[in-house]
């Protein structure tokens, strides 16, 4: 989980997504396939080279309104090819913090 | 308090409008995320892991309960209902919506409220002893002297965009509370010998990747030429600050690179030209901003009400009153510590009930002021002692009392990697398991004074280098690890601590914890000899002995 | 580039002289500190009106001494994040009492106009078209500055300073 913000060189190590967060109200986006942004990492368009990847973000970051901070991340392809995120921070990302949040007394 | 008059609304709203303009520029496209990201940091904005953040700044820990029942109001109604206190004495919200923060920052202007420069490479939040004003044996109240400061570098033209961000603090007692030592510039409020107040100045403090401990270069700086002298140093640091490399960019990188006494000269030299000039402060103008603090009309009373000498047959509210409660410098009066570091939950937050529910309390039993710490627990500065039991029931009823202050299991940490993009850990879930491990009081109190500090990662906003544990996340192979330090400090004898081996795996933290605990207890030299000081006393050495000998 | 001074978009009466380009005999120009610095007088001595265009990287120091035989200075702003010409910019005017154009170029963006002149610039190279024009709106954002600059603006110390003493005199 070395901040992807910190990403320099693009490389990947396997199946990647491109992933942000959606400008006006800062939630979770994935790229899809078609140019756009879904929240639902399903949704998400997979790239396996590094040349695609790195187009998929240049695409991407391209979109400055819709998106802000847009970085690859490694996702894994589960059984019948559902998409799980690649890494603590990705799971985090789509599934919210692993603490419980503080409950209104 | 301070209270904030016209001129001073006046700019708090005036930055609202022109934050307003921008968010609105940037959603309709005139503005490019380059363009934007330095201004919305520059009004506490932050782009997080799940969503934006929004720092809202607590100028020098101190909030009136009307401010407090503001942010109460902004934790439900822009965000999820809570809000989490930080190592810098401010508040941040974790689940804002961009387009809803002009309106949120409306409404917290309404009460003087702000979050201007609270990131950004600009100087941030004054912070403070979150006792000034009440502590016994207290040179002054520094916060006379942090309100001028931060009304100095506020919207300021020429330190706007600096190679990076500038953190002040400041401290008028022999013991520091406002860890002034690792920071940007920390100033300790003295008289000299003519009985003048001035300060001792000290720069290139800093924690991070390359921490260092604050150097003095003037060791006495007349209160009139504060402003002037800390212009001189920040103009060297906007032109010389290294700005090709964020890592390297701090004023504490100059500092090193050019030697203290070299970056000391360059000061005075700047200085000297300038001194005179309009930064110069007059006696009228800080006794104003002195007049404009409210202090409260304490009574007489006395020493050991009735009301306390009744309650102390209460064990649970006695164990609450040796640990939370402290002396305060008017007597029949005390300054209340409040834990924000439950059993189980993540240290450092409240939720929106809860803050309402503290005001109110706040308005009962301390004249309506409520202080901030850097250990991310709040305080009342002016309680009666006849109020301490009601106090005591009324704080146990919204989980306020955990009777934990300044033991094992007042955890100060960051959000760590279930908030922060910046992170390669998590820190939140160790310090809930610590506190469940130590949960028990009588086992805190045999282990006495111990500060856990977590970061998630090197940038180190738990303070983990100056924690006497400190934890400090880090990614080895996509799993969580963590290094252990220990022997740090953040006060008056601020030092860093020291690595006792290689990192460890997640599930294995609390145990190492453990160990270091039952070393230490076995190794004091007297029940009363604080972990910190026998690790001074004996080195690292039987430390890691004991967490790697099964390791 | 649209220049903005006085409050205004206007023409530009300087011209950007490249470091190889034959100087005119006539006409105001602004040249790089290098080459200004090999001969000062060549240009100084000349018929029309001279500036400097001097990197933030760089003491102000060495052109202290031409100050009051120039036109122009314009410092620069590699990115607006750079704040290293605000100080150059205060010195100039503040210590060095420097009356000339004062001129900021770069990434000037309308979010620090008000900065820039406070620190003392007089004249703005502004990226875009519609901040130029947005220039005279920008300007009265703020009414309250709470430290002094050579703007000569009051300080919201001295103002409160000034409130109280017009009410102490009943006024």
């Amino acid at each position: 989980m070395t901040s992807p913000l910190e990403q320099k060189k693009i490389k990947i190590a396997g199946p990647s997504i491109v992933t942000a967060n959606r400008t006006w109200d800062g939630t979770v986006i994935y790229r899809t396939a078609r140019q756009g942004w879904s929240n639902e990492l399903a949704d998400a368009a997979i790239v396996r080279t590094s040349d695609d990847a790195r187009a998929l973000l240049a695409e991407s970051v391209a979109d400055d309104l819709g998106a802000v901070g847009a970085y690859i991340a490694p996702v894994e392809i589960a059984e019948g090819g559902r998409i799980e995120p690649g890494n603590l921070r990705e799971q985090i990302r789509r599934s919210g913090v692993t603490i419980g949040l503080p409950v209104q007394a | 308090m301070y209270a904030y008059d016209e001129i001073d609304r006046t700019l708090v709203n005036e930055r609202v409008s022109e934050f307003r303009d921008q968010v609105k520029r940037r959603l309709s496209g005139e503005l490019t995320e380059d363009e934007f990201k330095m201004l919305r940091l520059q009004n506490g904005v932050y782009l997080q892991l799940h969503a934006y953040m929004f720092r809202v700044a607590i100028p020098y820990g101190t909030l009136s309960s009307n401010q407090l029942r503001r942010l109460a109001h902004v934790a439900r109604k822009y965000d999820r209902g809570y809000g989490h206190f930080t190592t810098r004495q401010n508040i941040q919200f974790n689940w804002i919506k961009l387009a809803e923060l002009p309106d949120a920052l409306a409404d917290l202007a309404d009460v003087g409220i702000h979050a201007m420069q609270t990131s950004g490479n600009n100087t941030r939040n004054v912070t403070s002893d979150q006792w000034a004003g009440v502590a016994p044996g207290e040179v002054e109240d520094p916060r006379i002297w942090a309100e001028i400061l931060r009304q100095y570098t506020t919207l300021h033209p020429e330190f706007s965009f600096l190679p990076r961000k500038f953190k002040f603090a400041i401290t008028a007692s022999p013991h520091d509370r406002a860890a002034i030592k690792i920071h940007d510039i920390g100033l300790r409020l003295h008289k000299n010998s003519a009985g003048e107040t001035g300060f001792e100045i000290l720069v290139g403090g800093g924690l991070g990747r390359t921490p260092f401990i604050g150097k003095t270069i003037k060791p006495f700086v007349h209160g009139r030429d504060l402003l002037s002298y800390v212009e001189a140093i920040m103009r060297v640091y906007n032109q010389y600050g290294r700005r090709d490399n964020i890592y390297k960019a701090r004023i504490k990188i100059l500092v090193h690179e050019l030697g203290i006494e070299k970056f000391a000269a360059e000061v005075e030299e700047e200085w000297q030209q300038m001194r005179d000039g309009a930064l110069k402060l007059d006696d009228e103008v800080v006794e104003d901003i002195r007049a404009r603090f409210f202090y409260p009309k304490y009574e007489k009373l006395p020493h050991m009400p009735d009301e306390l000498r009744k309650a102390a047959q209460d064990p649970q509210f006695e164990a609450w009153r040796r640990n939370s409660v402290f002396t305060h410098k008017v007597q029949g009066y005390a300054i209340v510590t409040i834990s924000l570091k439950p059993v189980g939950g993540p240290p450092g937050d409240a939720t929106a009930d809860q803050m309402d529910a503290l005001a109110e309390i706040a308005d009962k039993y301390s004249f309506g002021e409520i202080r901030v710490g850097h250990e991310q627990n709040l305080a009342l500065p002016h309680v009666a002692k006849r109020d301490l039991p009601a106090l005591w029931k009324a704080l146990d009823r919204i989980g306020l009392a955990t009777p934990n202050v300044n033991l094992i299991s007042d955890i100060i940490a960051c959000p760590g990697l279930d908030y922060c993009s910046l992170a390669n850990a998590r820190s939140i879930p160790i310090a809930q398991e610590l506190t469940r491990r130590f949960a028990n009081h009588d086992t805190a109190n045999l282990i006495g004074r111990l500060h856990i500090n977590i970061s998630g990662c090197i940038n180190a906003c738990g303070h983990h280098h100056v924690g006497h544990i400190g934890i400090l996340g880090v990614e080895k192979n996509g799993e969580e690890f963590y290094q252990i330090t220990i022997g740090g400090r953040a006060d008056e004898n601020a030092e860093l601590g020291t690595l006792i081996g290689p990192s460890v795996k997640f599930e294995e933290v609390a145990d190492v914890i453990e160990d270091i605990v039952e070393a230490y207890l076995a190794l004091r030299a007297r029940p009363d000899e604080l972990f910190v000081d026998t690790v001074k006393r004996l080195g690292v050495e039987p430390f890691r002995e004991r967490v790697y000998a099964t390791r | 580039m649209p220049l903005v001074k006085g409050g205004k978009i206007t023409d530009d009466s300087f011209v950007h002289l490249a470091d190889d380009a034959v100087l005119p005999e006539s006409g105001a120009v602004l040249v790089s500190a290098a080459r200004f610095l090999q001969d000062p007088e060549a240009l100084l001595g000349r018929a029309g009106k001279v500036g400097v265009i001097w990197p933030n990287s760089r003491d102000v120091d060495d052109l202290v001494p031409h100050l009051d035989r120039l036109a122009a200075v314009a410092l620069v702003f590699p990115t607006f994040r750079d704040g290293r010409a605000y100080s150059q910019a205060r010195l100039l005017r503040e210590r060095f009492s420097y009356r000339g154009e004062l001129r900021a170029t770069g990434q000037v963006l309308r979010d620090q106009f008000v900065f820039m002149m406070r620190a003392g610039f007089d004249a703005f190279e502004v990226r875009k078209q519609g901040d130029a024009e947005a220039f005279a709106q920008t300007v009265k954002r703020y009414s309250v500055f709470y430290q002094p600059t050579g703007d000569g603006r009051l300080t919201a110390l001295h103002r409160r300073m000034q409130l109280r003493h017009s009410e102490s005199a009943g006024l």
